[in-house]
């Protein structure tokens, strides 16, 4: 049973996804900076409760053990309780992931009340300056108010998740300091150019420096949950607990609110699509499109070959690449010995692929009554 | 969490998968998760994947290998057996 051929496995492709996750709407009630999928509008064409409720069925039959649900924000969906209820009923676990301004009392006692369901509210800040800089103002605080929430309502281990970005990285001590005092589970991921994320990215993606000292962070701290987000981190030293690959169209893809198929939560865009639930079902596009199939065949390691490092990071993430401008055969922007810099420099006046649909709302949105109770600062 | 206290392998006596865990094959063997811990485990033989599959028709685990692996390999089975039960995949 060597080790060393079960990535090889992995990179071929499973006969069903470990990780897939399905937003539920584009909708939300805040607009984020960096949002992965432009979220904002609810879209018409959105999958009906009895669509949602089939997919969930077929999810089951093909023995995926859990699924990730997100957005836009899920939890403004009316049918979401139903959804999720519908999962856990079919032996289908729910980790979600909420902005947590719908977490209100009861809501906090009815999720406490479901097995096989994990909550991540996300906060991108460690004080509502920070967090609220990127996530609106008044979102840390609404934060805040479901995680108190969720703990009077004795949820158990809830998550915090975190985007890490020049700006909070510096918080790292803070964040674990509130899980810890929550009894929470500290949840830290990458900042993607995906979505509204390529307007920020420049600006709000760690520095070289940043990213050692995340790394040296993680490597010190096994228990914080990563998603296996930091894979290009790898590269500079032991690997990061996790699988340490791009799983896109291989253990990992997307459904997005309209059923379309995606290779990964951070390629909304044509490119990877690679088809619709609506068509013949899930199974068949995860089996047997065309573009899965292709992400499954060896990949070309590019100008990553001759890196002593290429088998720790593989070249890093495809949506990195794709959404900065770079070729697949290039290094991840973010690459840990400055490749992906010098690369981009050399791209300064290519124009950068941006996710095809866009959700996001003509007008700005502010948390209002009757889904934030208390008066918001400021 | 279904018990508190760790469990030890104990080969003498019945084992079967968990009700809490659920198998998926896949070409290397198969995929495991554990529904109350999330943990996710890889089986990587299929002759794993079928003793685990079988050691519900077995009086004992020891039996399950005896009859289903080649004496070379057994401790090696027995070693993946009591990991399982480690990680709660497999309850008496």
């Amino acid at each position: 049973m060597p080790e060393a051929t079960l990535r090889d496995r992995l990179e071929r492709g499973l006969a069903s996804p470990i990780c897939l996750t399905w937003e539920l709407t584009y909708a939300c009630n805040l607009s984020c900076s960096h949002c992965l999928s432009s979220s904002g509008r609810r879209d018409p064409r959105e999958l009906t409760t009895s669509e949602a409720l089939a997919l969930i069925d077929e999810i089951s039959s093909m023995k995926i053990f859990y699924i990730n649900v997100g957005g836009g924000e899920p939890m403004v969906r009316r049918d979401f309780f139903e959804i999720v209820e519908h999962a856990v009923l079919r032996r289908v676990g729910v980790k979600f992931s909420t902005n947590g301004t719908r977490i209100d009392a009861a809501a906090a006692r009815r999720l406490a009340n479901i097995d096989y369901l994990d909550v991540q509210v996300s906060i991108d800040g460690a004080d509502a300056h920070t967090n609220d800089r990127v996530r609106g103002s008044g979102s840390y605080a609404a934060a805040r108010r479901a995680m108190d929430n969720l703990q009077a309502a004795q949820f158990g281990e809830f998550k915090i998740s975190v985007v890490m970005t020049r700006e909070n990285v510096e918080q790292l001590d803070d964040f674990a300091a509130l899980a810890r005092d929550y009894g929470a589970q500290l949840r830290l991921t990458r900042l993607r150019p995906s979505g509204r994320g390529a307007d920020v990215w420049n600006d709000l993606h760690p520095t070289l420096e940043q990213g050692r000292a995340l790394y040296r962070w993680l490597s010190d701290r096994p228990n914080v949950l990563t998603g296996d987000s930091f894979f290009h981190l790898s590269a500079l030293g032991a690997p990061l607990d996790g699988l340490n690959l791009c799983g896109a169209g291989r253990v990992v893809c997307l459904i997005d609110p309209v059923g379309n198929v995606y290779a990964c939560p951070f390629v909304i865009h044509d490119e990877f699509l690679a088809g619709n639930v609506r068509d013949a079902g899930f199974a068949r596009v995860w089996r047997e499109s065309e573009l899965f199939t292709s992400l499954r065949e060896p990949q070309n390691p590019g100008a990553c070959a001759s890196c002593g490092s290429f088998d720790a990071c593989r070249g890093g993430c495809m949506a990195a690449k794709f959404f900065t401008g770079l070729e697949m055969s290039e290094p991840d922007p973010e690459c840990v010995f400055g490749h992906g810099e010098l690369a981009l420099a050399a791209k300064e006046n290519t124009r950068r692929p941006h996710s095809s649909p866009d959700h996001t709302r003509r007008v700005a949105v502010s948390l209002s009554p009757p889904h934030v109770a208390a008066k918001l600062p400021g | 969490m279904s018990s508190s206290e760790p469990p030890t392998f104990d080969a003498t006596r019945h084992w079967r998968l968990s009700d809490h865990a659920s198998l998926r094959d896949e070409s290397f063997g198969a995929l495991a998760y554990h529904h109350d811990t999330r943990r996710l485990m890889f089986l990587k033989s299929r002759a794993l994947v079928e003793l685990v599959r079988q050691l519900d028709d077995y009086a004992s685990a020891s039996d399950a290998i005896s009859a289903l692996v080649e004496e070379p390999e057994r401790d090696l089975y027995l070693a993946a057996l009591s990991s399982l039960c480690v990680s709660g995949l497999i309850s008496a």
